[in-house]
């Protein structure tokens, strides 16, 4: 049995994870720097950011939900908890009102999708440009940085060797995963987005969960603004641009489906590597940025189309 | 070749990777209504989906006026004259009446250009023709699931359907909405059109039926003139086990009220409804569509707010504020539409199960997986769910088989009262039977049920007490020795 449980929530995911490897594969074969310890490093530490902020993506398009708005809460939850650390914030309290500020947000926009009974993706879409609004007036349009060491440490730090970034993306998965697999919260998501009026008539609090959901990827946007700011040293009011496309890519070369109600944490995880792999490789050939966009753009579209006609084959 | 047939198919088999769906099936079809009679998984599905170029058979012959054809897809079975009406309609809800008849062949001016006055005149003459008031411009959203299907009959005239394919046509129809479809069937005839018939109901094949196949496990059983053969031996046929009833009820003892209803009121569907309901009973509730049937088991649910009223469980009057709290209370409520309400299609039989039930299953938002497992390990066995394992997904379940699925998610939840609306409905009559006598050993372990059901015979074979509705009324009550089925129908029509 348990076997079998495993087949059929990851037998996807193996798809997904062979294409990962394959193209690593070519990319080692084309270029064997690909290859090495601080190559791969670096690029799960590039990753780290993508893959945090899919993570909040994967649960709201389970719960056949969209959120257009997290690059623009990454900025201003950033900007917010620059601010914080600058006027003399305590560091901790500084990083959980960063935090805060992205689930505050997240939690309007749950509640404007179950009270407010508006599609995800419109108030997504407005909250995009209310939270990107609030992030150049909070700064009047200026980045605001230098920081600390001990700040910067959550970006440029190494922990038995391990960039931090990378310890707090798969500490966020385990955590995620946990969620998904082992919680009352993960159990109404997948069945909130299979069938919402069956979760309704078997009792479950679609509107209290599905608010909770858009919170929780609220918040994971003001984590990843930790990273980034704490990178960067300066927090950017524009920082985030096309963040949510790229969470959105990562979740559905998952195997997430945007209809919803099916998705795993594991195959976003892969998804975001997959988008990791691609632009690193593509660097690392010199590959034109133009050329890039219009390459991944392509996977995208390559990877869905895959899924697809394998979903088709399995009828 | 036999020319008096239009139809031929001769030792059709139809292999899915692992599962052999159909097993040298014959079938021929004159000018006549011939039904296709058999359990869920028997075939029949199948076999018409080869008919109508849904599915390539493995092998065998198909003969149109003695020609063999080879069916390449559906389009080209609509060319051969072939039209098939699935359960589901294939309607688009936002274009009008016309469009969708002639979706995808509308008559043009120029190309690109529609030619409108064309389009809705010819549509109209097919409805007229039909003898159906349904206007050619209004939208199909707006239309209700009778004329729906009416609009997929025109759809076939307008193909030149010669052979036209119903698969379930009455299964969301009321009584008298079945008899204008059958009046209809019986004027396709003398237009030439053969129809080939898929049904569960049994007392329908002996009204609209010339003769009947059967179909058990992918096998071909019998051809039979409907006058020459009886209801026992169809059942026989079709589940090769001697059903002594089709309704096996026994009686539980009753036991104490349990849920009360008092002046309860919501605008425009329920007036002024008073009952009890006690353990151990199964009070039916009758009543045509529309009758407010639905509502009165969605407002006990909490589905629906009521206006006014008290609602009493277990002597203590209750606020019933949602499907949460009613759960709460032990109130279970198996939806009449299964698919959209009842099940989450894509999850595993597992999860089904135990969704409601998650709150008892977890400690500080924990799942304790174990007991998940445990408990639907005891429904997939007790109930006797016929599943490849507890995580396959429901959909890939039988009618019956999914039911019994939502029966154990209830029965998870510890119920007390269990509100079944339309419990058999598409369902096939062996599962049904099985389902009635889950209701037995429910009520005979105290659970109280609450049964809406359109079949009469159902009503009538498995209550204890019946309640009939009217205009949102409850326009009558019967015991199960004093109803019958004029009674029930006088009442439910509104007579006195």
């Amino acid at each position: 049995m348990q076997q079998k449980d495993f087949l059929i929530h990851y037998g996807r995911q193996f798809g997904t994870l062979i294409g990962l490897l394959v193209l690593s594969a070519i990319l080692w074969i084309l270029t064997p720097y690909f290859l090495t310890v601080s190559n791969l490093l670096n690029i799960a530490q590039q990753t780290s950011i993508n893959a945090i902020i899919a993570v909040g993506m994967t649960f709201v398009i389970i719960t056949a939900g969209i959120d257009l708005s997290v690059g623009s809460i990454l900025a201003f939850s950033g900007v917010v908890l620059a601010w914080a650390i600058q006027v003399g914030i305590p560091l901790p309290l500084a990083l959980l009102i960063g935090l805060l500020v992205g689930l505050v947000c997240g939690l309007v926009n749950g509640l404007l999708i179950t009270f407010g009974k508006l599609p995800p993706f419109i108030s997504t879409l407005g909250m995009m440009s209310v939270a990107r609004g609030a992030a150049l007036l909070f700064t009047q349009g200026r980045p605001i940085s230098g920081f600390s060491n001990t700040f910067r440490f959550l970006a440029n730090g190494e922990i038995l060797y391990i960039p931090t970034p990378i310890i707090i993306m798969i500490f966020v998965y385990f955590v995620a995963h946990y969620l998904l697999t082992h919680t009352k919260l993960g159990r109404y998501t997948y069945a909130m987005g299979g069938n919402e009026e069956a979760a309704v008539l078997s009792g479950v609090n679609v509107r209290m969960f599905k608010t909770i959901v858009y919170g929780l990827c609220g918040m994971l946007s003001g984590l990843a603004a930790i990273i980034l700011t704490a990178r960067l040293n300066s927090a950017q009011p524009i920082a985030g641009m096309m963040y949510e496309l790229d969470a959105i890519a990562a979740t559905v070369i998952g195997g997430t489906s945007l209809v919803g109600g099916e998705g795993t944490i594991v195959g976003t995880l892969i998804g975001a590597l997959i988008m990791g792999v691609l632009r690193n490789g593509l660097n690392l050939l010199g590959v034109s940025s133009f050329v890039q966009q219009t390459v991944i753009g392509s996977v995208i579209i390559f990877a869905v189309l895959i899924d697809m006609a394998l979903k088709k084959s399995k009828k | 070749m036999n020319k008096n047939f239009k139809l031929e198919m001769r030792k059709i088999c139809k292999i899915f990777p692992g599962v052999v769906a159909l097993d040298n099936v014959d079938f021929e079809l004159g000018e006549e209504v011939h039904i296709l009679l058999g359990e869920n998984g028997a075939g029949k599905s199948t076999l018409v989906k080869i008919l109508s170029g849904a599915y390539q058979k493995t092998s065998g012959q198909i003969f149109l006026d003695g020609k063999e054809i080879e069916i390449k897809n559906p389009k080209h079975a609509q060319d051969l004259g072939i039209s098939i009406i699935y359960q589901e309609f294939n309607l688009v809800p936002h274009l009008s009446v016309a469009e969708n008849i002639f979706l995808g062949r509308e008559p043009t001016l120029m190309p690109g250009v529609l030619n409108l006055k064309k389009l809705y005149n010819s549509a109209q003459k097919i409805l007229d023709d039909l003898g159906v008031e349904i206007n050619a411009r209004s939208l199909v959203k707006d239309l209700g699931v009778a004329q729906q299907q009416m609009v997929e009959v025109a759809k076939a005239l307008s193909l030149d359907a010669r052979i036209l394919i119903m698969d379930e046509p009455t299964s969301a129809l009321t009584e008298q909405e079945i008899e204008r479809l059958f009046a209809t069937i019986r004027d396709l005839l003398k237009k030439g059109v053969s129809v080939i018939y898929i049904s569960h109901r049994l007392e329908e094949l002996f009204e609209i039926g010339d003769r009947v196949t059967i179909l058990r496990d992918g096998k071909y059983i019998g051809t039979h003139r409907i006058d020459d053969i009886s209801k026992p031996e169809l059942i026989r046929m079709m589940v090769n086990r001697e059903l002594k009833e089709q309704f096996p009820k026994k009686k539980a003892a009753i036991g104490d009220e349990i849920l009360r209803l008092q002046n309860v009121e919501k605008d425009t569907v329920l007036h002024d409804i008073n009952f009890s309901l006690y353990r151990g009973e199964i009070l039916g509730i009758a009543g045509l569509l529309g009758s407010g049937r639905t509502e009165l088991a969605r407002a006990i649910f909490g589905a629906e707010r009521i206006d006014s009223g008290n609602i009493f469980v277990k002597g203590k009057q209750v606020k019933i504020t949602g499907p949460r709290s009613a759960i709460n209370l032990d109130i279970g409520f198996l939806t009449e539409d299964r698919k959209c309400q009842g099940l989450i299609l894509n999850l595993s039989v597992k999860e089904n199960i135990c969704l409601p039930s998650v709150d008892r299953f977890s400690k500080l938002g924990v799942v304790n997986r174990k007991k998940e497992v445990e408990a639907a390990d005891f429904y997939i066995n007790e109930l006797r769910i016929k599943t490849p394992g507890m995580y396959q997904k429901v959909m890939y379940l039988s009618g019956g088989n999914q039911q019994k699925v939502i029966i154990s998610k209830w029965l998870c939840t510890n119920v007390d009262v269990l509100i079944f609306d339309e419990p058999t409905r598409g369902i096939d009559v062996g599962s049904k039977v099985e389902i009635y006598e889950l209701m037995n050993k429910l009520i005979a372990g105290g659970v109280a049920i609450i049964m809406i059901s359109s079949e009469l015979p159902e009503i009538l074979g498995m209550s204890d007490r019946i309640l009939v509705m009217h205009q949102g009324r409850i326009a009558g009550e019967f015991s199960a020795e004093e109803a019958t089925q004029e009674k029930i129908l006088h009442k439910a029509l509104g007579g006195d």
